[in-house]
């Protein structure tokens, strides 16, 4: 089976964000999206703990403890950028003003279904962070991960198994095998990697697949 | 005369007895009152009921509270780090209790809880775990969560300037959760990097109105030794 690997995960989800979108990337795989993200599309960038337009990492030395993502990394402010409070910025989710949220995921079901705070496994209680009010909140919700877990068992599931982050949130999910879509039907195939064909796919998922509609 | 300058940080917080609520700006170290922390935790509170995004990493800030011992219950949206490891020791010793709150829940009820709000029916974990126990409502076809104000009995804040009224003025992304929290506390205690006189803070710049704010101390006022 035709693998991509995380860093062209991220390239392709790179692609489908539009020029001149406000974008959420959450903690981790997503975050990298931005690497990718072609020079001549201008992107807002939204950090849940109170910026809009975000910039590069900040350079050694140039770090400010204040100025941080929400991965708690030192970021940089682009020209026309701006903060404000956290009650704000989740209006900004919640009220539907971000274009796309990026977030990573433990499973995604055919109704859209996201579960990605927690597994029925854990140890100590798991943290949740922005994640439900993103879910909820952007008008798109992207879900970049592999198309199975470490074990090979299947990802994408009629229903999930482990505990919700939010109800019909997912509108497109990224693995490293295809892309696809989350319609009335269930999961309908929009893109297969390499010489991936619908029945191998299939074959790792436990969901119903729908071929590519016609072009 | 107004003027809620104090002296110490140990003045600052002396009246906070055992057994209280108190909220603690900040997102990681971001906007957070470091020496507000230290000089609670030297004076050895106890009981307390700490309201923050976070749970403090390695050994310092809310970590420090964590491994002394100080406190009963946490509230926040973001437990874990990397490097949590007080929250996790006191967590799995089951002697520290979690209310684990999504954090734009956790900020609203912050905000709502200081601006004379009972309530407020958000969308956010319908249909999840962290809604179970709470009252739903189906309003126009999508389901909501009744969440409640969270007030507290204290409020700890970090801001970049402050003038004897108590007006702040944050630096880039510290402002975070300080702003709501200044709000919601009966009593709200401001670090700040320093104080200007009255009529030295641009008004337009100004954030957190001095009305919500009780006391500022400046972050280098008879530091607190380690």
């Amino acid at each position: 089976m035709y693998r991509l690997d995380s860093a062209d995960i991220a390239r392709r989800v790179a692609q489908d964000i539009p020029d001149g979108s406000y974008v959420n990337l959450g903690i981790g795989m997503p975050t990298k999206v931005a690497n990718f993200v072609s020079g001549d599309k201008q992107v807002i960038y939204h950090s849940e703990n109170g910026i809009l337009g975000v910039g590069p990492a900040a350079a050694p030395g140039e770090e400010n403890i204040n100025l941080i993502n929400a991965g708690k990394q030192y970021v940089t402010l682009l020209a026309g950028g701006c903060y404000f409070d956290n009650a704000e910025s989740f209006a900004m989710m919640r009220g539907g003003h971000l274009d796309i949220a990026v977030l990573g995921a433990f499973q995604v079901a055919e109704n859209g279904d996201l579960a990605n705070w927690a597994t029925n496994e854990d140890k100590f209680p798991p943290a949740v962070g922005g994640a439900m009010d993103l879910a909820i909140g952007a008008k798109k919700l992207f879900v970049i991960m592999r198309h199975t877990t470490a074990a090979n068992m299947p990802k994408l599931l009629r229903r999930c198994t482990y505990p919700l982050t939010g109800q019909a949130v997912v509108s497109r999910v990224f693995t490293d095998l295809a892309v696809l879509d989350v319609t009335p039907a269930g999961f309908r195939v929009v893109e297969l990697f390499g010489s991936n064909t619908l029945e191998e796919v299939q074959a790792v998922t436990e969901a119903r697949l729908l071929p590519a509609a016609e072009a | 005369m107004i003027d809620k300058r104090l002296g110490s940080l140990r003045e600052a917080v002396a009246d906070i007895p055992d057994g209280a609520s108190v909220m603690i700006g900040g997102f990681g170290n971001s906007g957070i009152p470091l020496r507000l922390i230290e000089a609670l935790r030297q004076q050895g509170t106890r009981d307390m009921t700490i309201i923050s995004n976070n749970a403090g990493v390695a050994e310092e800030g809310i970590a420090s509270l964590l491994r002394d011992g100080l406190v009963k219950k946490i509230v926040c949206s973001f437990p874990r780090s990397a490097g949590s490891v007080w929250f996790e020791k006191r967590f799995e010793a089951g002697e520290v209790e979690l209310e684990l709150v999504p954090q734009g829940t956790l900020s609203e009820r912050i905000r709502i809880a200081g601006a004379g709000i009972g309530g407020f029916f958000t969308p956010t974990a319908y249909g999840t775990a962290l809604a179970e126990g709470k009252e739903t409502r189906v309003i126009d076809g999508r389901g909501y969560v009744l969440e409640k104000p969270l007030p507290a009995d204290f409020a700890l804040l970090k801001a970049q300037l402050a003038d004897p009224w108590g007006n702040l003025i944050y630096d880039t992304a510290g402002r975070n959760f300080n702003p709501m929290m200044a709000m919601a506390a009966r009593v709200s205690i401001a670090e700040v990097h320093e104080i200007r006189e009255l009529g030295e803070l641009d008004p337009e710049r100004v954030v957190t109105p001095g009305i919500y704010v009780n006391r500022v101390v400046a972050q280098e006022a008879q530091h607190v030794p380690a």
